[in-house]
């Protein structure tokens, strides 16, 4: 399975209007749907609780991991409300970067999130490191049969 | 209503990670790959054609089953290994839906840095 996934998106707006929207913790609650408890510093702890209609009683908790003006953003945790029935807590945070690039329109977004599979270490499972070739046919197969499921 | 009310009476403790990882694997790949498109099969079957040895494939149909992946079913004095979709369908669900999220999330960002 793709365990990453990738969004990218042409916004017409500088640089520097979007490291803003990103990076000021306001601003990224107004588009993000959070309201948060401080600013976004490295290494910390960022708090905060989501504001989306019918997602309010999740908190928000994210690791401030990189801020690199105008380059690269990137935190760790549970950036989604997305299932108000679960508790994800249980999931191991994934690594969020976001990523700016100039355009001659505006600027590039590219934002990936993994670290999906990560296992938390106290059901850390023996590692294996075998390489067999196939990978994407059998990809393919499984995911194919997958997508045949309801 | 208040906030409280509204919050779920039964929280599921949830995790894809351990099926995450036990996917993360070419060897364990090619084994549910083999398991998903037939019968159940045994370990000497899943052994069959393969550079690694039969404790090796033990090993790694043990990790799929902790993932709930595969299930193993004794018939005499044989195990058989069966293929469960259900732990892969919740994971491509999950990650559809995280997948949306953003798509929300950026078109929301759209807007309000192009007002």
């Amino acid at each position: 399975m793709n365990h990453t996934i990738e969004k990218r998106i042409e916004l017409k707006a500088p640089v520097s209007r979007i490291w803003r929207a990103l990076t000021d913790h306001r601003e990224f609650g107004e588009w993000f749907g959070v309201k948060l408890d401080g600013p976004f510093v490295p290494g910390q702890i960022s708090r905060g609780q989501i504001t989306i209609p019918g997602y309010q009683h999740i908190k928000w908790e994210a690791v401030v991991q990189k801020m690199e003006p105008e380059r690269l953003f990137s935190f760790t945790g549970h950036p989604h409300a997305v299932d108000p029935q679960i508790d994800y807590s249980g999931e191991t945070p994934t690594l969020v970067e976001f990523r700016l690039e100039k355009t001659a329109a505006g600027t590039l977004l590219v934002v990936t999130e993994s670290g999906f599979d990560k296992i938390p270490s106290d059901r850390r499972l023996e590692a294996f490191r075998e390489n067999e070739g196939g990978w994407t046919q059998q990809m393919k197969n499984i995911e194919g049969y997958v997508a045949r499921r309801p | 209503m208040s906030r409280e009310d509204r919050r779920p009476v039964t929280r599921k403790r949830h995790t894809n990670a351990p099926g995450f990882a036990a996917l993360g694997d070419e060897t364990r790949l090619s084994l549910v790959a083999k398991l998903c498109s037939g019968q159940p099969c045994s370990i000497s079957q899943l052994t069959h054609g393969s550079r690694l040895t039969r404790q090796a494939i033990t090993k790694h149909l043990r990790v799929l089953e902790s993932a709930g992946i595969v299930h193993c079913r004794r018939t005499g004095r044989e195990s058989r290994f069966e293929f469960d979709p259900e732990p892969m369908v919740e994971m491509k669900r999950y990650l559809n839906l995280v997948s949306e999220q953003w798509d929300q999330a950026l078109s929301r960002l759209k807007s309000f840095v192009e007002r």
